[in-house]
């Protein structure tokens, strides 16, 4: 019998807890080709922003080990065309949407979490917080206590009740628990961890950088270690925080890896890009996996990676064969 | 619509400096149109390589149910890897993609113009062309004689076939934007399919832009998805309504009218386009976008 995947997000109940990455699931229609939406626990859409915004020129993304570089910069139409055309789309199909939002000062912020409140069938907003603050010289939200701090709360203010607000957070700071404490202090319902890390490639060939925009965001299974730690230090910090785990999974087993490490859900991100059905992959494969282990159901496992070596421990690790 | 399937590799060979790769893949090949592209997965299960790598649709044949032949140059890790590849090999294979030539309603006179191995999908183009009573001339350009593409299939089925190459090993000596309006005025060219590197298009763009002559090409910029998601293969091009957008190669083209791609400004965000810094919308004009 296939394990209990089932999550809860806010007023939502996730058919299971493999989620799209933000920026990784296009506007859903993409995947749709391959995969049923409906049955991705959540889509967590491309960062959407006040206006629409070109993002960053070619080229932009740089293959690396096991990782991609992007600059990407957060092309999207807009929060207008985002709620007349692709929203009710993602709706249409019975899928979940959890919204990414962008900007560029808090006011921005704040306004994005007003109209999503005003539209019907957003399940989550998930703040991205990794932008360069225009009003404090560039300064990302992400890297400072204070300013996520005064992000989270400017949305979780004008969000309505019902709508769960989550902190997207980069692990490219010192200390990701401090961040994480003043999100939720703040009022984030849970976090999201972690964004890419910054990183840079340059062309032997050509003796210039391969980005147009000199440094991007890397992601993949070359960061999947660092998002471990991240989850895992904040697990053990806040344990009662719901974290969306992401970063790198590409297998069902990479998936069971944040789970252990204190995730209560995760997303898929890069290797969306590899396999368009990733998503659905990854479910089943998460599913054998803990078949193998004779769970029954996920929230069993979730942060089991805390606990110490306990009989029950034993009993569900997997016995080397 | 596009399938994900397991292709199994039937045959792989060598044409001069270029592979080619033959794949089963019935679900792929009934619904492919020519100008359309497959993306196959690098490296095996385990790869460090994480960008799908997309090739034009060189033919499609009826045998084993269906087939569909790629052309490359092993000129990176990920085609070297597929170079190695032997016969029943698997490979993650998705496609068809982006958006088919266009093909003229009524029977014209076409120029196809193609550099390398970008030449590969004209084939099929032609003989869609010939079907619906087109003429078909060639224009094959490369560095070298080993580089230049498909000239013997070229010379058989073609009206005429004219050949350039860089060192002048076959053929004129030089680009093949050299021998274009030679061939335009003799050939009373209606319309001209172009697949080069992005130099030569814009070249090809401005020459028939002097003889109003509609351009189709098929433009050649890295992806690492081919399915519209990571938003890397991007490029500035206006819409028939004026206004310029950062548009993704893989589902808006990687065919385009080539009078509406922003040959000078690919690389940057131009002032102008949708949604760039300073960019205010026309006052009562209605927000649309392709992004």
């Amino acid at each position: 019998m296939p394990a209990d995947m089932r999550a809860r997000l806010g007023q939502a109940d996730l058919p299971n807890l493999v989620l799209s990455a933000s920026g990784c699931a296009g506007a859903g229609r993409e995947l749709a080709q391959f995969i049923d939406v409906a049955r991705v626990g959540a889509l967590i859409s491309k960062s959407i922003m006040v206006e629409p915004h070109t993002g960053n020129p070619a080229p932009r993304l740089a293959e690396t080990p096991s990782g991609l570089l992007n600059s990407v910069g957060l092309q999207g139409p807009g929060v207008d065309a985002f709620l007349q055309r692709d929203l009710p789309w993602l709706l249409s199909r019975g899928a979940r949407a959890m919204v990414s939002i962008a900007g560029g000062t808090v006011d921005e912020f704040a306004e994005l979490a007003s109209r999503l409140s005003d539209a019907a069938g957003v399940t989550a907003i998930e703040v991205n917080i990794s932008c360069p603050n225009v009003e404090d010289r560039g300064q990302v939200f992400a890297c400072d206590p204070g300013a996520a701090a005064a992000v989270i709360e400017a949305v979780r203010a004008r969000a309505r009740y019902d709508i769960p607000v989550f902190a997207k957070l980069s692990a490219d700071v010192t200390d990701i628990v401090a961040i994480a404490r003043a999100c939720v202090t703040a009022g984030a319902d849970g976090l999201s961890m972690i964004n890419t890390m910054l990183g840079m490639a340059i062309d032997g060939d050509t003796m210039r950088p391969v980005l147009a925009s000199v440094t991007g965001g890397l992601s993949g299974p070359a960061i999947r270690p660092v998002a471990v730690r991240c989850v895992w230090q904040v697990r053990e910090a806040l344990p009662d925080v719901p974290i969306i785990g992401m970063g790198g999974v590409r297998t069902g087993k990479d998936a069971l890896e944040l789970i252990l490490a204190g995730a209560g859900m995760v997303a898929v991100g890069t290797a969306i890009f590899h396999d368009p059905s990733a998503c659905a992959r990854i479910l089943r494969e998460l599913d054998d996996e803990l078949a193998q282990r004779g769970i029954d159901r996920l929230t069993e496992v979730i942060g089991l990676a805390h606990e110490p070596r306990t009989a029950a421990g034993r009993r569900l690790a997997r016995n080397p064969t | 619509m596009p399938v994900q399937i397991r292709g199994t590799v039937l045959t792989l060979r060598r044409v001069d400096a270029y592979h080619a790769l033959t794949l089963v893949a019935p679900a792929i090949a009934t619904k492919f149109r020519p100008g359309q592209f497959v993306t196959i997965a690098v490296g095996g299960p385990e790869t460090s390589m994480l960008g799908r790598r997309a090739f034009a649709v060189h033919d499609v044949r009826p045998d084993h149910g269906g087939t569909v032949e790629i052309v490359f140059e092993a000129h990176g890790p990920g085609t070297r890897w597929l170079a190695s590849l032997r016969a029943r090999d698997v490979l993650d294979t998705v496609g068809p993609l982006g958006r088919p030539f266009p093909i003229p309603r009524d029977p014209s006179s076409c120029l196809l113009i193609g550099v390398g191995y970008g030449s590969a999908p004209l084939f099929g183009l032609a003989a869609r062309l010939r079907e619906r009573g087109s003429s078909v001339d060639y224009l094959l350009g490369g560095e070298s004689a080993d580089r230049v593409f498909g000239a013997l299939t070229a010379r058989r089925n073609g009206r005429s076939a004219a050949v350039a190459t860089t060192d002048g090993s076959f053929g004129a000596r030089g680009q093949v934007t050299g021998l274009m309006e030679q061939i335009i005025r003799e050939a009373r060219t209606d319309v001209i399919y172009a697949c080069a590197p992005v130099p030569v298009l814009r070249e090809v763009a401005a020459i028939a832009g002097r003889y109003d002559i509609p351009v189709q090409a098929s433009v050649d910029v890295p992806m690492a998805c081919g399915t519209g998601v990571c938003m890397g293969c991007v490029l500035p091009v206006t819409g028939t309504d004026g206004i310029t957008r950062i548009v993704r190669s893989c589902v808006d083209g990687p065919v385009f009218r080539a009078d509406l791609v922003r040959w000078d400004d690919m690389g940057t965000i131009p002032f102008d386009a949708l949604g760039a810094p300073g960019w205010q919308p026309a006052r009562g004009a209605e927000s649309r976008y392709a992004g």
